[in-house]
């Protein structure tokens, strides 16, 4: 930003920057860097900052679990779902409140930020019961269907930016060669949201893949559990916490949303920042 | 919005269009209702219906016994009276509020300042700072939960290991999930970690659009480095600044999850109650489900109070 900083205080930010990466950066390290060293080195009270010991058995401990594979089943189940359902559905409210005035908009662009705010714990009991008289608890139908709910409005939030970016004359003039309003979205809107979609797909697909509480408290049986009940479980199954394995577990979770995250970087933030700056 | 409209376009994806089609649709078209039904069916059943239950029964008496058929009878605003005179709610109150704001402030501080940095660094640290910055807020909550547990083990842990090297004696062997003060020092940089990214980002990604000619010439009028901030970074970054101070507060104050999991290390559950596992203890395990409800309410309605001036603000400067 400044025109040219002095050699001085270019080489103090860049130490700055340097320490603050590596904060930063640490528990990501130290995750990995644990769950490949032996049980030996993991005990010992002096802690190995290199994978010296190195030892890929805690991976096997975790990939022979038959636990992991199912809630990897679940996990990717309910995501899937999600992402899906809440892209469909924001899709068109976003076209609705980008594209249209009429009573109503500002309330409903109200409620997408107060929505936020409805404290979920509280929720839960007539959520619990809801899902119970549909005979859905302990399925993944039923989690998705509530995690949808809940992760629509944020979705919509970030879409409508994006929305609010493709010029309305495209779909007119598609329009006037004869699609019809629909079409138009579909066929003109839709393709030029590609970044959008994806960013705020993998919001859905991010509340989705690591939402804690909710999941406790409808998914009771063994066979129905999802990825963070698994990990969460693990460290209190066995009497001794077996580190090893929890760094294991934790770190093939990360997986999936670091590999989606790297992909995707640079549109996320753009994303959100068009949300805020277009209201 | 004066942000898109008088710098550079944010970037190639995102071609500049402000105005919605806005006189055209004054005639009522039921196209716009049409798109918005799935979405808020699916929100109101999943949110509006259990919303409308928990209202409700923050003024009945709801227990167990309810929960198994037994019709529960109006109580007026005894639920609400009862936990305004629980000590222990006031004292969860309180440490609410300040984790949340301490956790806010911090964020803010933190990822501002990162987003500033970024633009000052050569071009490898920047990409090392970004990756990190990446790395972090990728992580899953329950995978970083695990990792702070570790790093923070009292057997085991870096952080004591570190701590007791540098001579501190005392903190060999300490464990931080004891004392609710430690407990909560973990807890605000377990959070304060995960949260500061997206802050940087979203800024880091609004400073990149400020008009580099407008920071020349007021170099040039002989602006310093703080008066820029002031005055033009601020100005332009601020709808961003102000949507993420809301997001923020909302959720340091409904924290959750990490609280809840960190608090089975310690058990000094009582002392370490923020709103959201005070509610979740009365109510999932204390089965009082009224009592429950209505504490809920009052969070709902401390939320609002906290953030309704940033909110209309937002509201404001965005026209939506």
């Amino acid at each position: 930003m400044a025109l040219k900083p002095s050699p001085v205080r270019r080489s103090a930010a860049n130490i700055t920057g340097l320490v603050f990466g590596l904060l930063w950066i640490f528990p990501v390290y130290w995750l990995v860097n644990n769950s490949l060293v032996t049980d030996d080195a993991l005990q010992s009270r002096t802690p190995s900052f290199l994978p010296l010991d190195f030892t890929w058995a805690h991976y096997e401990t975790v990939l022979h679990d038959s636990r992991f594979w199912s809630a990897l089943r679940m996990s990717f189940g309910v995501a899937l779902i999600v992402v899906v359902a809440a892209l469909l559905f924001a899709f068109f409210a976003s076209m609705a409140l980008s594209r249209f005035r009429f009573k109503g908009r500002k309330i409903i662009i109200i409620s997408v930020l107060v929505i936020q705010m409805i404290p979920a714990e509280a929720m839960f009991i007539s959520q619990y019961k809801m899902i119970d008289s549909w005979h859905l608890l302990n399925s993944v139908l039923g989690l998705s269907l509530l995690y949808v709910g809940a992760s629509v409005p944020f979705t919509i939030w970030m879409l409508k930016g994006f929305v609010d970016g493709v010029p309305v004359e495209l779909e007119e003039s598609a329009m006037i060669d004869g699609c019809s309003r629909m079409g138009a979205f579909f066929r003109v809107t839709f393709p030029l949201l590609g970044s959008g979609l994806v960013a705020s797909g993998i919001f859905a697909f991010l509340a989705a893949w690591n939402e804690y509480t909710l999941a406790l408290v409808l998914l009771s049986s063994d066979n129905s559990k999802t990825l963070p009940l698994w990990i969460q479980g693990f460290s209190g199954q066995n009497q001794a916490t077996d580190w090893g394995g929890i760094m294991a577990g934790s770190t093939l979770m990360a997986l999936p949303v670091i590999i989606l995250f790297v992909i995707v970087q640079k549109k996320m933030a753009q994303g959100l920042v068009a949300g805020a700056v277009k209201g | 919005m004066t942000v898109t409209s008088t710098r550079a376009k944010p970037e190639g994806t995102l071609p500049d269009r402000t105005e919605p089609a806005a006189p055209r649709k004054r005639r009522r078209n039921p196209l716009p209702y049409i798109l918005l039904l799935p979405a808020v069916l699916i929100v109101l059943v999943d949110m509006g219906y259990p919303l409308l239950r928990q209202i409700t029964m923050a003024f009945q008496h709801f227990s167990l016994e309810q929960q198994f058929g037994k019709p529960a009878e109006f109580v007026g605003l005894d639920n609400f009276t009862r936990v305004l005179g629980d000590s222990a709610f006031w004292l969860t109150l309180g440490r609410s509020l300040a984790f949340c704001l301490v956790c806010a402030a911090l964020t803010m501080a933190i990822g501002i300042g990162g987003a500033l940095l970024l633009t000052k660094l050569s071009r490898p640290v920047s990409v090392f700072v970004q990756a990190a910055m990446l790395l972090a807020w990728a992580m899953p909550v329950l995978s970083s939960l695990q990792v702070f547990q570790w790093i923070f083990d009292s057997r085991s842990g870096v952080v004591d290991w570190t701590l007791a090297g540098l001579g501190m004696q005392g903190m060999a062997g300490y464990n931080w999930f004891s004392n609710p003060l430690t407990f909560f020092a973990v807890a605000a940089i377990l959070v304060i970690w995960m949260s500061v990214p997206l802050v940087v980002f979203m800024v880091y990604a609004s400073v990149t659009q400020i008009d580099e000619s407008m920071l020349e010439a007021s170099t040039l009028d002989g602006a310093n480095g703080w008066k820029q901030f002031r005055e033009i970074t601020v100005p332009t970054i601020a709808p961003v600044l102000l949507l993420v101070t809301i997001l923020e507060i909302i959720w340091d104050l409904r924290v959750f999850t990490q609280i809840f999991i960190l608090q089975k290390n310690g058990g000094i559950t009582e002392q370490t109650n923020v709103l959201g596992t005070y509610v979740y203890q009365v109510g999932l395990s204390g089965g009082d489900y009224g009592v429950a409800s209505a504490t809920a309410l009052i969070m709902l309605l401390i939320t609002l109070l906290l953030t309704w001036r940033y909110v209309t603000q937002f509201l404001k400067q965005g026209e939506v």
